[in-house]
């Protein structure tokens, strides 16, 4: 139920849950604004020419692949504390959202450690270094920032959760939404890691 | 429904209705937002068009002296900044939200509180961007000289003075050094969000909130326009954020996107500026077609012609405005493929186009035409936007844009499509709508000597601009020479904007008269035949006191007339009883009615983003780091205080 | 009521606006794009004058129509009109004739843009350099470099080789071709070809900062036994100013001091000082009888404007590289003195 004016009855044209509605609509949003980084990141990432090191020359693909390993995982913990909530299930539905960020929290130190790994090489690579490493950094740190927000969502719905006694339709966060949020966030992460590190 | 019983300790207590002036900085009601962006978006109208009179007073004859070089380029960008951005934007935002609930059937838009966030991330991200007159460095490219041995520019030219697109490198931190260009990509940043989440409120709203039996194809155009806007601004402006965030990153963080010395890409910023650019300008036209859409048709006593060809063409247009982009770069260097190809995109943009004039044409013919005021003004988009398709239409002819571009010619264009469009298109909505927002009428009188100023003003100044174009005056040039011929018709221009602005002189005493001492318009003063007029004017703050139950196309019309054998409209018998039923229900609902609570938290957020912006630009000064880090804090607080408050604080019965 | 007024109004738009047309049409405009004198600029002539017909002609029947509309159609008190909706007929027409119109113009359009895209193969070689606020002329089959003053051979075509030192810049000489692009870090290619010989006027059309407006070009078309010979000097060292000669001399000659120590750090003068990336234009052949303007072709060549460009080029220029180098007068005068003697086509 959204926040409108209203008296007896509030519709919903279209059925869908208005929240969630809007999260859709904001999610298809930010598929541009991926996009747009993404191809920013292609562009530049094969021009010849340029100080090294180029960012495919520094990649340690294990490392990312458990990291991105662990964020794949917290969308299944994600997926568990939405089945929760519909059990009206309050400890397992906190436990799970906890579990969730905790995993966010450890993809973001392995971004972090991968990052200071950068600038601290031999020959480091900078957001200065050259436009690819630009590029790199933005798109990355971009996506890193959209998990921190993700966290904090999750966060505030277990101190909702604690301050009201129970997860409830009447505030204006929602599990749902902060779901949908989670997991465009993770499957960006695939696209990313499929086409920055995977593909040469 | 929502009711936790006991109220929320927030650190500040909840804010409750009606409370003086604290009400307009808490309210969540759209139609008071509404008029806050339209008063705002209306001042700054008037900034921006200061800024072309100071600019029009430089070109009048060759050889000007009023401005120095680095002033003009501060005059022109910043005309082109304020009217896109602070005025054409927002008094579109301000119609969308005064009318697009009306216009449904709805109380408010999907999204109070977020509604309110949009106002004051719209308004602090101007009052941001105008600061760099007081607080913005300009200096000379770097290894450059200023006159005088000055390392900066004058007041008047310290502010933001990259063009309106800010091509790079130019505007970048080697060429353009100093801060002005940081207020100007941080401050459009964030004008840009503010547009974004209204645009998920907007869809949301039209999706989610329209009345029982109100199907799409049931809506107004003004409403379909709005969907088609904000779906525009969806996928428009967060690559506009990227091509921001580049440049402020370029100018603050050293990356390397557009440095050109290091492996930069200069035209990869005109594809991105330009992906947004191109689809911002259909966001400029659409909504005044809407506007135009509505008023045609009641001044014609005829329904639309062609309600759904102008509907689905008004989405193609929105559609086809992603597929154009690289119209703005035939002279750049791209392949003569890419040339051909989006000459021809451009060349399909003209067909939805065409459709709705002649649509409009159809409405009017055979009608029975009153010369109101808004009328007028509509009349006036039809033509005059005509004038600016169709040498929109001459560029997309590549080699003769080859000529065209950056010239006189292409001012011309947008001028004619933008002020005889969109502008003439607002004014006919504040007349039009007047009634609605205050209960009175407008002076006709006051309103024709308007439009007829307004009109010829705008012919003399933009019309000799295609002459001046074609003869080789190029844009964005301080001052032209004798021998180039121009002086002539530039003192025409010159001489025409000052007409223009005292065509809105007049507007403003209108308004302000009018206000206070119009005729009062009761209900339904234009016998009119969408359901915003089957609510008492000025509009009650529950706007319908029943939530109305749509029947139709067109249905307050209906409910007045029935069409004889002949199709000619017929006055109902009982027409003056439903008129008088529908006031008395809109001005005493029947049953309670529960209006969202208003709130501190979208004021305090959009706040923080005047901190965050001081703070990225001054980040290596002692204090400029904390105040960012503090306006991140603020920011997250507020939203986090926002999402722990409940919808509405216990029971506000607006109607006992 | 408004009707009459209307009248009235519109006489008086006219009464003013044909006498402003009919002066302008008097002057001529150095830089009219709609006076080709060359063959592509023609060729784009051809093909949009046709089309600002169309479009005029489109105009009219608008604006001729709605005319009508609201004449006839005005409220007069008559009975109220049939609620028409719509009429898919005319829906599918006014769709229609447009896409067919539209298609009739693509394919010249087209064509157009392919035949002005490549430069013929037997096409003479110029390279264009952009810099803020000039335009920069190689001639890397004959060796020369110059400024300002882009001479060619009337009736031959020119290929345009351009990029920009610093930001984007547009070369645009209207009566020959439309503009291009100058874009740092990147090659763009413009045709240029003149008819005959003459002098035709240019500007640089990208907004590049606060000399924007200032920066100009010429592109001088002379027949072919005058252009070999301005070649041939053009590739000679300068003509510099030898011991012992009048006083005009004498003067010149201090300004070379002059120049040597102070103005060869920015700018090079071949037979006199070489340099990596020279910052200023070349001056080698600063006053040949074609280079006939400075300062980004912004200035006649003459001893007046000189004095005003070297007391301080800031002022004249806003942006400026080349600062105010506080010189005396006495200096300036000898450095217009030596300028104005590098002219190739003066006997020593």
């Amino acid at each position: 139920m959204s926040d409108i004016a209203h008296d007896e009855q509030v519709h919903e044209t279209t059925g869908i849950e208005t929240r969630k509605l809007a999260m859709w609509i904001f999610l298809s949003s930010e598929f541009m604004f991926f996009g747009a980084l993404i191809s920013n990141y292609l562009l530049f990432k094969g021009r010849p020419g340029f100080p090294e090191p180029y960012p495919s020359e520094v990649f340690d693909i294990p490392f990312t692949s458990v990291s991105s390993f662990v964020l794949l995982m917290s969308s299944l913990t994600m997926v568990l504390a939405d089945h929760a909530l519909h059990k009206d299930d309050q400890r397992s539905t906190r436990t799970w959202l906890v579990a969730t960020a905790l995993l966010g929290m450890v993809f973001l130190a392995g971004q972090v450690f991968e990052f200071a790994g950068f600038v601290t090489e031999e020959v480091p690579m900078k957001l200065s270094t050259n436009p690819a490493a630009s590029a790199f950094f933005t798109l990355t740190g971009f996506h890193g920032m959209h998990v921190l927000v993700g966290v904090i969502m999750l966060l505030t719905l277990v101190g909702v959760s604690f301050r009201k006694g129970k997860l409830s339709t009447a505030t204006g966060l929602n599990l749902e939404s902060v779901a949908l949020y989670w997991h465009f966030v993770d499957i960006i992460w695939i696209v990313i890691f499929t086409i920055v590190y995977l593909i040469k | 429904m929502a009711n936790t019983g006991a109220p929320t300790s927030t650190i500040f207590r909840r804010p409750k209705q009606s409370s003086s002036w604290t009400d307009w900085l808490t309210t969540v009601d759209h139609k008071k937002i509404g008029i806050m962006y339209g008063y705002s978006a209306f001042f700054f109208f008037v900034l921006g068009g200061i800024e072309a009179l100071i600019l029009r007073l430089q070109l009048a004859g060759p050889d000007g002296s009023v401005l120095e070089a680095a002033e003009y380029n501060a005059m022109f960008t910043m005309h082109g900044t304020t009217m896109v951005f602070l005025f054409v934007m927002p008094i579109g935002a301000a119609f969308f939200n005064y009318m697009l609930p009306l216009l449904i059937g709805a109380r408010d838009v999907a999204f109070p509180r977020m509604n309110a966030l949009s106002f004051w991330i719209f308004i602090f991200g101007g009052i941001f961007l105008y600061s760099s007159f007081l607080f913005g460095t300009t200096g000379p490219p770097a290894g450059g000289n200023l006159p005088g041995g000055a390392t900066d520019a004058s007041w008047l030219g310290s502010t933001i003075n990259g063009g309106w697109f800010m091509y790079q490198p130019n505007a970048g931190p080697r060429f353009s050094t100093g801060t002005v260009l940081d207020y100007g990509s941080i401050g459009l940043q964030i004008l840009g969000l503010s547009s974004l989440i209204a645009s998920v409120n907007f869809i949301a709203t039209v999706f989610n909130m329209r009345a029982k039996g109100m199907k799409l194809l049931r809506m107004p155009v003004f409403a379909w326009m709005t969907t088609v806007v904000a779906f525009l601004l969806l996928f428009s402006l967060p690559i506009i954020a990227v091509a921001l965030f580049m440049v402020t990153f370029d100018r603050q963080l050293g990356t390397l996107f557009f440095d050109t010395f290091q492996g930069g890409d200069a035209i990869l910023w005109q594809h991105l500026f330009w992906l947004f650019g191109h689809p911002e300008v259909y966001i400029l036209i659409l909504p005044a077609m809407g506007i135009v859409s509505e008023v045609l048709p009641v001044f014609s006593r005829k329904p639309l012609f062609g309600y759904p060809a102008v509907v689905f063409a008004g989405a193609a247009i929105g559609f086809l405005g992603f597929g154009v982009w690289a119209h703005h770069m035939f002279s750049s260097g791209i392949t003569p493929v890419a040339q051909a190809a989006f000459g021809l995109a451009t060349m399909t943009i003209a067909v939805p186009t065409g459709i709705k004039i002649f649509n409009w044409l159809g409405t009017m013919w055979m009608g029975k035409i009153k010369f109101t005021t808004p009328m007028l003004f509509s009349l006036g988009f039809v033509a005059l936007f005509v004038v600016g398709g169709l040498s929109g239409v001459t560029h997309s002819i590549v080699p003769a844009d080859w000529q065209q571009t950056d010239t006189y010619y292409i001012v011309a264009h947008f001028h004619y499509v933008l002020f005889g469009g969109a502008i003439f298109g607002i004014f006919a909505g504040l007349y039009y709508w007047f009634p609605k927002l205050t209960g009175r009428m407008m002076s006709e009188k006051l309103g024709k000597v308007h439009f007829w100023l307004m009109f010829i003003g705008m012919n003399l100044t933009f019309g000799p601009m295609h002459w001046l174009g074609l003869q080789g005056m190029v844009r964005r040039t301080w001052k032209y020479p004798e021998e180039y011929n121009f002086g002539t018709w530039n003192m025409v221009v010159t001489v025409g904007a000052y007409i223009i602005a005292l065509s809105i002189a007049v507007f403003m005493v209108n308004w302000i008269k009018s206000k206070r001492k119009g005729v009062p318009s009761g209900m339904d003063p234009w016998d009119a035949r969408t359901i915003e007029w089957s609510i008492p004017n000025p509009t009650p703050e529950w706007n319908f006191g029943v939530n109305p139950e749509v029947q139709g196309l067109d249905d307050w019309w209906h409910r007045k007339y029935d069409d004889d054998e002949e199709g000619r409209p017929v006055r109902k018998a009982d027409a003056d009883a439903v008129i008088a039923q529908f006031h008395e229900q809109g001005v005493n609902p029947p049953a309670p009615i529960h209006l969202p609570s208003p709130s501190y938290f979208p004021f305090i957020a959009g706040l923080s983003f005047l901190a965050i912006g001081y703070g990225v630009i001054y980040h290596t000064r002692g204090w400029g780091l904390p105040l960012l880090i503090f306006g991140v804090v603020l920011l997250l607080s507020s939203l986090i205080g926002w999402s722990l408050e409940p919808i509405e604080e216990e029971h506000e019965e607006v109607h006992a | 009521m408004w009707f009459r007024s209307t009248r009235r109004a519109l006489r008086l738009a006219l009464i003013f606006v044909l006498p402003l047309t009919l002066a302008s049409c008097v002057g001529d405009a150095p830089l009219d794009s709609l006076d080709p004198q060359g063959p592509a600029a023609r060729q784009i002539d051809n093909l949009s004058t046709p089309v600002f017909w169309i479009a005029g002609v489109i105009m009219a029947i608008v604006w001729g129509g709605m005319a009508f509309a609201l004449v006839r159609y005005r409220d007069r008190g008559q009975a109220e009109p049939k609620q028409i909706h719509g009429n898919a007929k005319l829906e599918v027409l006014w769709t229609a004739i447009p896409i067919i119109l539209l298609a009739g113009l693509a394919v010249p359009t087209v064509q157009t843009i392919f035949d002005l895209t490549e430069c013929s193969t037997d096409a003479m070689e110029v390279d264009v350099i952009g810099h803020q606020w000039w335009f920069e002329y190689q001639y890397p089959e004959e060796g020369i470099t110059t400024a300002n003053v882009m001479v060619i051979p009337a009736g031959q075509e020119v290929c345009l080789n351009m990029t920009s030192d610093d930001v984007i810049h547009n070369f645009w000489v209207p009566k020959l071709n439309g503009k291009r692009y100058l874009v740092p870090g990147q090659q763009t290619t413009l045709i240029l070809e003149a008819d005959e010989p003459g002098e035709f006027w240019g500007q640089c059309g990208e907004f590049c900062g606060l000399s924007h407006a200032l920066m100009r070009a010429r592109v001088r078309a002379v027949d072919e036994a005058d252009y070999n010979a301005w070649v041939a000097r053009m590739q000679q060292p300068a003509r510099l100013p030898i011991d012992g000669k009048p006083t005009e001399e004498s003067l010149a000659e201090a300004g070379l001091d002059q120049f040597q120590g102070i103005c060869s750090t920015c700018h090079v003068i071949d037979g006199v000082n070489e340099l990596d990336n020279p910052v200023g234009p070349n001056l080698t052949h600063f006053a040949d009888p074609y280079r006939n303007v400075f300062a980004g072709a912004s200035l006649e060549t003459t001893a007046e404007h000189l004095a005003e460009w070297l007391a301080d080029p800031p002022t004249v220029k806003p942006g400026s590289f080349m600062p105010d180098l506080n010189l005396t007068t006495d200096e300036i005068d000898s450095l217009i003195a030596f300028l104005l003697s590098l002219d190739p086509t003066k006997e020593h």
